[in-house]
């Protein structure tokens, strides 16, 4: 896939993202840090998918109207937000955001360029599912200023996709990368999803290859999780197996291997990109950047303070006809609870932390030495990093005894 | 009052059988205690007696009753442990009365350590009065019973009283019996003071309050008195009896119970068994006195933060101050570090200490499996006692090794005799007697090591009778038995806290199982951790707990990071609850695994 075109227009890469840049590359994963992203949830869903417990609303619960009120909400509720930077990174994700027309969306990304402005080469992404796609719509979200699309594949196994609940097929997602190609998109990445119990060596392979020879600029690989309340857990707690942590352990490796080999960088977890491709929004989330939030249970991140907006309709709508944040909740962090929180997120990145007086305070801790010991996390250039992400949580959980506040 | 209208006795019964309810009963019948200050189970003073619905401490309550014709009673109910670890206490109150009721479930027949009870009131000479609770529960057989308990202690069915103490069936014959039945204490009034302490604690108020029967003469406050066992000398600044609000009467006489405060703070001054005397022109024999009870069952305790070793040790000072049968010593462990070695009663008596640790202390323990006091004779002659495994010297300095054995009494429904002798057996029981209690109830006899019993027997007993069948048993001798040590390894470091002496015969199976339920408990680490048992050098089983491969979360909804932080401090918080052996985090519960493993 050649890269042609990104140093130029609305698309240029920013500071250290060029296009020869890896996504991994320690300068880019600290560059995110002063980025400014906004995520902006688009709730609905032709259905909820049996292992989702994200906030959404079922259309085939409450049929498919309302998408302009919804739209009217969240371009009420930007209004409400106090003055913020230039946007480096705008998401729309969901729910389903290709659920809305793109002269909707193009409605909420105008008002957001309006009251805070675009940076250049600002990254506008947006999470589509394969079957609400056609090249009008393609062609609609372009016009409409997005730049990347992510498109929810999951999987290339008939089975896979039929446990999981997606109806699009294996062919489709290709022929919406294709069309994205065509329309113009600058960034094209595929999500799959991995480890169910019904799923064999071989047809994640198969998954993978597919997934590959799509030549996408970047995919994302979710481990399937059993959340509570979903129909999955429904159906676990009811005897059906449980995925497979050792299972998803061997995926995980399979895949790392065959994208490496097909040029992706791991540059977090779950995200892997060609140079030059790392998702902006992602790599700022998890660089401790900071993000507005708008849209139904959407989450932001500015002035050490973290937000979460209502998770019901009725309640985000009667806060914002009110004119009040339709906040849920809120927690304000000390300098040192974001250091400590700067650390715990940036394991997950595939640059690792700095060594900040957080990092070095965990380094000294007998839980530090023992990681470092087992070769679970290395120090490198003046940073810290997790060699095997698989185990990044059980790093995070350690780092918690150093309390915040000690250094 | 006078004697002959004192009656004294206590209230023999199994665990759930009613005896608290029958002695509320008695209490708000009499009027010692109205229906508004009615709390259930007012003897049960302890949060935790009320909790498990047990009795702990002995307990003594003073209460009149006028009969229908007019005549003052004054009964003193000295209330009793139901559980075989505090059989000692029972044995104390029972010295303390003229007299028992023997109270039975009507639906659940005599139990073991009831009709152990009941054998050390007969023994002791005391009239017995049988009696049947719960007649109004629909599976309840007050002829059956009444049958059971007329084959114990004799004399005719209709003598038996029935009575339903929660609906309050029965309680008036059940008083107008205890009046004529149980007789009246009959010490000198003339003779120099005899009382004897039958139980004491210690209140942070007042000093260590003794609870006292005087047996002859009388004891006012301010007089000079002795305790006669060990010398001494004191002054009564405090008389008076419970009912079961304390009340200042400044004096007993012979055939009363009630308490004594000194001001003594230290509670090992005034021993229980002791008698009280005056001084000068005291008593020259002392009463009977009983036997200090014997620990049979140690575990190590350890805080699982080392800094609290200090509390560790404060919180059993105080425990003992109320519970002498507690004893301990400082322990280390390579594994679990600075600890103590503590005995116990039994597992009930183990169980509870650790509860209160934890609960009235805010202690976080780990515990290691009980083990039984082994004696190990020495090549060189010499003998030495173990108390804990790892204790053990190496085989080849040990000629042999002794082992407690304990006289076992069973009573369980004839239809289990095979299941229980299969069981017994399988723990290096020796049958004894049988005797049929009824056609369908048999009280079965053994010889068997505690070891044995301290482990898993109970629940095994109790599962394989379908919770019917009852265990009482009482120290017997020690036998030469063919002991081996089984050492468990973990990430090749042996684990001193996991070290178990089993009959060599079991030592495999044990060995295998052991580490088996070792793997299931010890959650994934970093690397493998082989988990081995051993005896001596040689290994005799093997399974590894695998590295842990996956922890991580996919994906943070909507950049909720909140949530993923306090998600992670859960996860944390449970951690803490695992202490570090080596490089190795094990929790808790893998340290009594031992008590888990069961049959497999």
């Amino acid at each position: 896939m050649s890269s042609t075109g990104r140093s130029v227009g609305p698309n240029a890469p920013k500071r250290a993202a060029e296009p020869w840049v890896r996504a991994d590359d320690p300068l880019l994963a600290d560059a995110a840090r002063e980025w400014k992203s906004a995520y902006v949830h688009i709730p609905f869903c032709a259905q909820r998918c049996p292992y989702c417990d994200f906030a959404i609303v079922d259309e085939s619960e409450v049929g498919a109207g309302g998408h302009d009120t919804y739209i009217d909400a969240v371009i009420a509720e930007i209004a409400l937000e106090p003055d913020f930077a230039p946007l480096d990174a705008v998401n729309f994700g969901g729910g389903t955001p290709s659920r809305i027309q793109p002269h909707q969306l193009g409605r909420v990304l105008g008002v957001l360029e309006s009251r805070f402005g675009l940076a250049p080469g600002c990254e506008v992404s947006i999470e589509v599912n394969p079957e609400d796609w056609s090249n009008v719509f393609a062609d609609g979200l372009v016009a409409a200023g997005f730049t990347r699309v992510s498109i929810g594949a999951q999987s290339f196994d008939e089975t896979i996709l039929g446990v999981l609940g997606r109806g699009h097929g294996t062919t489709l997602p290709g022929e919406v990368v294709t069309s994205a190609r065509a329309a113009g998109f600058a960034s094209v990445s595929v999500d799959l999803i991995y480890g169910h119990p019904s799923e064999t060596t071989m047809s994640w392979d198969e998954t993978v290859t597919t997934a590959l020879e799509l030549h996408v600029d970047h995919i994302s690989t979710y481990a399937l999780t059993v959340e509570p309340g979903t129909a999955l857990s429904r159906e676990v707690h009811s005897g059906a197996p449980r995925p497979d942590d050792d299972v998803q352990a061997d995926r995980y490796e399979q895949f790392c291997e065959a994208s490496a080999a097909a040029g992706f960088d791991r540059y977090e977890v779950s995200n892997h990109a060609k140079p030059g491709y790392a998702c902006r929004y992602n790599l700022a989330t998890w660089a401790h950047g900071e993000y507005l939030g708008f849209g139904m249970g959407a989450h932001d991140h500015r002035w050490g303070t973290r937000s979460r907006n209502h998770r019901r309709l009725d309640r985000y709508y009667s806060d914002i006809s009110q004119g009040i944040r339709p906040r849920l909740g809120s927690e304000t962090l000390s300098t040192a609870e974001q250091d400590r929180d700067a650390f715990m997120l940036g394991l997950r990145l595939g640059a690792g932390v700095l060594l900040s007086p957080f990092a070095r305070q965990f380094l000294d801790s007998d839980e530090g030495s023992r990681y470092l010991d087992a070769g679970i996390i290395r120090v490198d250039a003046g940073r810290l990093v997790v060699n095997d992400p698989m185990l990044t949580d059980a790093v995070a959980r350690e780092s918690l005894s150093v309390s915040a506040g000690e250094c | 009052m006078d004697q002959s209208r004192i009656r004294n006795f206590s209230i023999i019964a199994h665990i759930d059988h009613g005896k608290s309810t029958l002695a509320d009963r008695l209490l708000e019948r009499t009027g010692a205690i109205s229906q508004r200050d009615m709390k259930a189970q007012l003897l049960d003073d302890m949060e935790l007696e009320r909790e498990r619905g047990i009795t702990i401490k002995a307990n003594a309550v003073r209460i009149d009753y006028t009969t229908s014709d007019g005549v003052d009673y004054e009964l003193n109910i000295i209330d009793t442990p139901g559980h075989v670890d505090f059989s000692y206490e029972v044995s104390r109150s029972l010295e303390a009365c003229e007299g028992a009721l023997l109270l039975v479930d009507a639906s659940q027949g005599v139990e073991a350590q009831t009709l152990a009870n009941a054998y050390m009131a007969i023994e002791g000479g005391l009239e017995v009065v049988p009696v049947v609770n719960k007649i109004d529960l629909p599976a309840a057989d007050p002829d059956g019973v009444a049958e059971e308990l007329v084959g114990i202690i004799g004399g005719p069915t209709d003598e038996v009283v029935r009575v339903s103490a929660k609906s309050g069936v029965g309680i008036d014959e059940l008083l107008k019996t205890i009046i004529e039945t149980l007789p009246a204490p009959e010490g000198d009034l003339e003779a120099p003071l005899r009382a004897l302490v039958f139980d004491s604690y210690y209140d942070i108020y007042r000093g260590v309050v003794a609870l006292i029967r005087v047996v002859d003469g009388s004891v006012s406050e301010g007089d000079s008195i002795a305790f006669m066992a060990n010398g001494v000398k004191l002054t009564a600044d405090e008389i008076g009896v419970r009912r079961p609000a304390i009340e200042r009467t400044g004096k007993l006489s012979a055939g009363e119970v009630g308490y004594l405060i000194t001001g003594v703070k230290e509670i090992d001054l005034i021993r229980v068994g002791d008698t009280v005397t005056h001084s000068p022109h005291g008593a020259s024999k002392a009463l009977a006195g009983y036997a200090e009870p014997k620990p049979m069952v140690f575990s190590g305790l350890f805080p699982t933060d080392g800094d609290d070793f200090e509390r560790l040790r404060e919180a059993l000072d105080k425990l003992r101050l109320n519970d002498s049968s507690l004893v301990y010593s400082a322990e280390t462990s390579r594994a679990l570090g600075f600890g103590f070695r503590v005995g116990f009663l039994g597992l009930l008596h183990m169980e509870i200490v650790r509860e209160r640790l934890e609960r009235e202390y805010d202690l976080d323990l780990v515990a290691t499996a009980p083990s039984v006091q082994y004696l190990a004779n020495l090549t060189d002659g010499s003998a030495v006692t173990v108390q804990s495994p790892q204790d053990l010297p190496e085989s080849a300095l040990v000629a042999s090794i002794e082992e407690p054995y304990v006289k076992v009494m069973i009573i369980t429904p004839a239809e289990y005799i095979g299941t229980v002798m299969e069981l017994v057996q399988n723990k290096r029981g020796e049958m004894g007697e049988m005797n049929y209690l009824s056609t369908e109830r048999v009280e079965l006899h053994y010889l068997m090591p505690l070891s044995e019993i301290v482990f898993d027997f109970f629940d095994l007993l109790k599962s394989r009778t379908r919770g019917y069948a009852s265990l009482d048993y009482e120290p017997d001798v020690y036998r030469v038995s063919e002991l081996v040590r089984v050492d468990i390894l973990l990430n090749n470091q042996s684990v001193d806290a996991f070290s178990t002496v089993v009959h060599k015969d079991k030592a495999y199976a044990y060995g295998r199982a052991m580490v088996k339920k070792l793997r299931e408990l010890i959650p994934r680490q970093l690397f493998d951790v082989p988990i081995q048992a051993a005896i001596g050098s040689r290994i005799i089983s093997r399974e590894t707990v695998k590295a842990k491969r996956k922890d991580v979360t996919a994906k943070c909804y909507g950049g909720d990071i909140t949530r993923k932080r306090k998600l992670l401090e859960r996860q944390k918080e449970g951690k803490k609850r695992m202490k570090m052996v080596g490089s190795v985090e094990v929790p808790q519960e893998a340290f009594v695994a031992a008590l888990r493993i069961g049959d497999e």
